[in-house]
C-alpha cells in the first residue's frame, strides 16, 4: 500500500498506542515508549512486519506506545496505513494480498 | 484465503449466565476481558464505538482475537445495524478472526437474520472457515422485534438465542425503568415464550445503574424466576451475583439427583408415574431434573456421581 496522506490511529490511553503515518520517499520508523529499553526491539519488529505485510515501503511511521500488546500495535499500524491510503473500511484487517 | 482459527468450535447450548459488554475499540478492556470470569463477552462494534472509529475497532478486534487466548470465555461480537454502512465489513472481520458468534443489533424480523446468515456463510467460504461455525443471536430492541421473536429465533440454524435490549425498547414503549420491571413484563414474557418454544436461550437486558447493586440484584432474581438463561452486563462487579443466583441450590440438586436415580429404577421396573417424597412425578420431571444436574455441572457446583 502507498501512504498518500497523513493519518493517525489509536490514542494515548494506557495499553494503547498512537500511530502516525506520513508520506515520504524513504521508510523511517520512530518509536517512543516508556518501556523502550525492554520492548523497543519487539515493538519495532512488530511495526516492521506489519508494514511488510501491507507492502508499505515508504513513509514516516511514528509510534507512541503506552504499554500496548503486540495485537494493539498491529491494529493501530494497519488502521493508520489504511486511512493514509484512503482504504479504511475496505478489505479485511490482516488480510494478505 | 484460509484463516487460522485458534478458538474451539462454538457450542450453541453452552452456559451463558453472564454476557459482558466490552468496547472493541479500547485495548485495555479487550486485553482483560476474560479475566473477570463472565461466561461470554460481547465485544462491541456498535454503540460504544464512535462513527469515525469504526475502522479502528475492527482492526483492533481482529488482532485481539488472533492473539489473545480467551480460554473458556465465549467471544461474541455486536455488529452495527443493517441500516449502517458497516455491518458487512463487521461480519467479514468477525468470521476471519474466529469470533464464536455475532449479535445482531435491532433485529426486527426473520429476513434480517437471513441476510446476516448469508453474509456470514459467504465470509466463512471466503476465509476457509468451517461453514456453520459462527453462531448468531438477536437483540430485540423494539415492539416489532418482540412481536416477531419466534420467527427471528427460528430463521437460521446458527441462532442460539435472543436478548431484549431495554434502553431502546423502553423508549419505543414510552416508559421508564421501574422498580419491579412492570414496564417490560409483557415483552420479557413474550420473548421467553418464543425462545422456549424454539428451543433456544433467552437473555435479559443490562441493568444501567452500576451503582445501584440492590436494584440490580432484585432484577437478577426476577430474571431467574422468569426463566431467563442469563443476562447482559456492563460491569464486572455484576458477574458474581448472577452466577450465584443462576446456579441450582443444594436442595434442588439433591432432589434432582434423587429423581434421576429413582426414575431409572422405576423405568427398569416398567412403571411410568410414581411418587418421590410424597409428590407425583413423571417423565417431564425427569427431563427437568436432568437439566438441573447438567446446569449444576456447568456451574461447577455438582459433586455427585451422575
Amino acid at each position: 500500500m502507498i501512504i498518500e496522506k497523513n493519518a493517525i490511529a489509536g490514542t494515548l490511553e494506557s495499553s494503547d498506542a498512537q500511530v502516525t503515518v506520513e508520506p515520504a520517499d524513504h521508510l523511517e520508523i520512530n518509536i517512543q515508549s516508556s518501556v523502550i529499553n525492554q520492548y523497543g526491539k519487539q515493538i519495532r519488529d512488530t511495526v516492521r512486519q506489519t508494514l511488510d505485510r501491507l507492502e508499505v515501503s515508504d513513509g514516516i511511521i511514528t509510534v507512541v506506545d503506552k504499554g500496548a500488546l503486540d495485537c494493539t500495535i498491529k491494529a493501530r499500524v494497519e488502521c493508520a496505513v489504511f486511512r493514509a491510503g484512503n482504504a479504511s473500511g475496505q478489505g479485511s484487517p490482516g488480510e494478505e494480498q | 484465503m484460509t484463516k487460522e482459527i485458534h478458538r474451539p468450535r462454538p457450542e450453541k447450548d453452552r452456559l451463558r449466565r453472564t454476557m459482558m459488554f466490552m468496547n472493541a475499540q479500547k485495548p485495555a478492556l479487550i486485553r482483560d476481558a476474560y479475566i473477570y470470569g463472565s461466561d461470554s463477552i460481547i465485544l462491541d462494534l456498535e454503540d460504544a464505538v464512535a462513527e469515525n472509529q469504526k475502522d479502528a475497532a475492527r482492526f483492533s478486534l481482529y488482532h485481539a482475537l488472533q492473539e489473545i487466548d480467551y480460554g473458556d470465555t465465549e467471544v461474541i461480537v455486536r455488529i452495527n445495524g443493517l441500516d449502517t454502512p458497516h455491518w458487512q465489513e463487521d461480519i467479514r472481520v468477525c468470521v476471519a478472526a474466529g469470533a464464536d458468534g455475532i449479535r445482531i443489533a435491532k433485529c426486527e424480523n426473520a429476513e434480517m437474520v437471513r441476510i446476516v446468515d448469508q453474509a456470514v456463510e459467504k465470509a466463512e467460504i471466503e476465509f476457509g472457515v468451517e461453514v456453520g461455525r459462527t453462531l448468531l443471536m438477536a437483540a430485540l430492541e423494539s415492539p416489532l422485534g418482540i412481536m416477531n421473536a419466534y420467527e427471528i429465533v427460528t430463521a437460521s440454524p446458527r441462532m442460539f438465542g435472543c436478548a431484549i435490549s431495554g434502553g431502546d425498547f423502553r423508549k419505543s414503549m414510552h416508559v421508564q425503568i421501574e422498580d419491579g420491571g412492570i414496564e417490560m413484563l409483557a415483552a420479557r414474557g413474550q420473548m421467553l415464550l418464543a425462545a422456549r418454544a424454539a428451543g433456544v436461550q433467552c437473555f435479559d437486558t443490562m441493568y444501567p445503574n452500576v451503582d445501584d447493586m440492590e436494584g440490580f440484584k432484585k432484577e437478577v432474581i426476577q430474571n431467574h424466576k422468569m426463566g431467563f438463561d442469563g443476562k447482559s452486563l456492563i460491569n464486572p462487579r455484576q458477574i458474581e451475583f448472577v452466577h450465584e443466583t443462576f446456579a441450582p441450590t443444594e436442595k434442588e440438586i439433591a432432589y434432582a439427583e434423587k429423581l434421576v436415580l429413582s426414575c431409572q429404577a422405576q423405568a427398569d421396573a416398567g412403571i411410568g408415574v410414581y411418587t418421590v417424597d410424597g409428590k407425583m412425578v413423571d417423565i417431564p420431571f425427569f427431563e427437568d431434573a436432568k437439566r438441573i444436574i447438567k446446569l449444576a455441572k456447568a456451574c461447577g457446583v455438582y459433586h455427585g456421581e451422575l
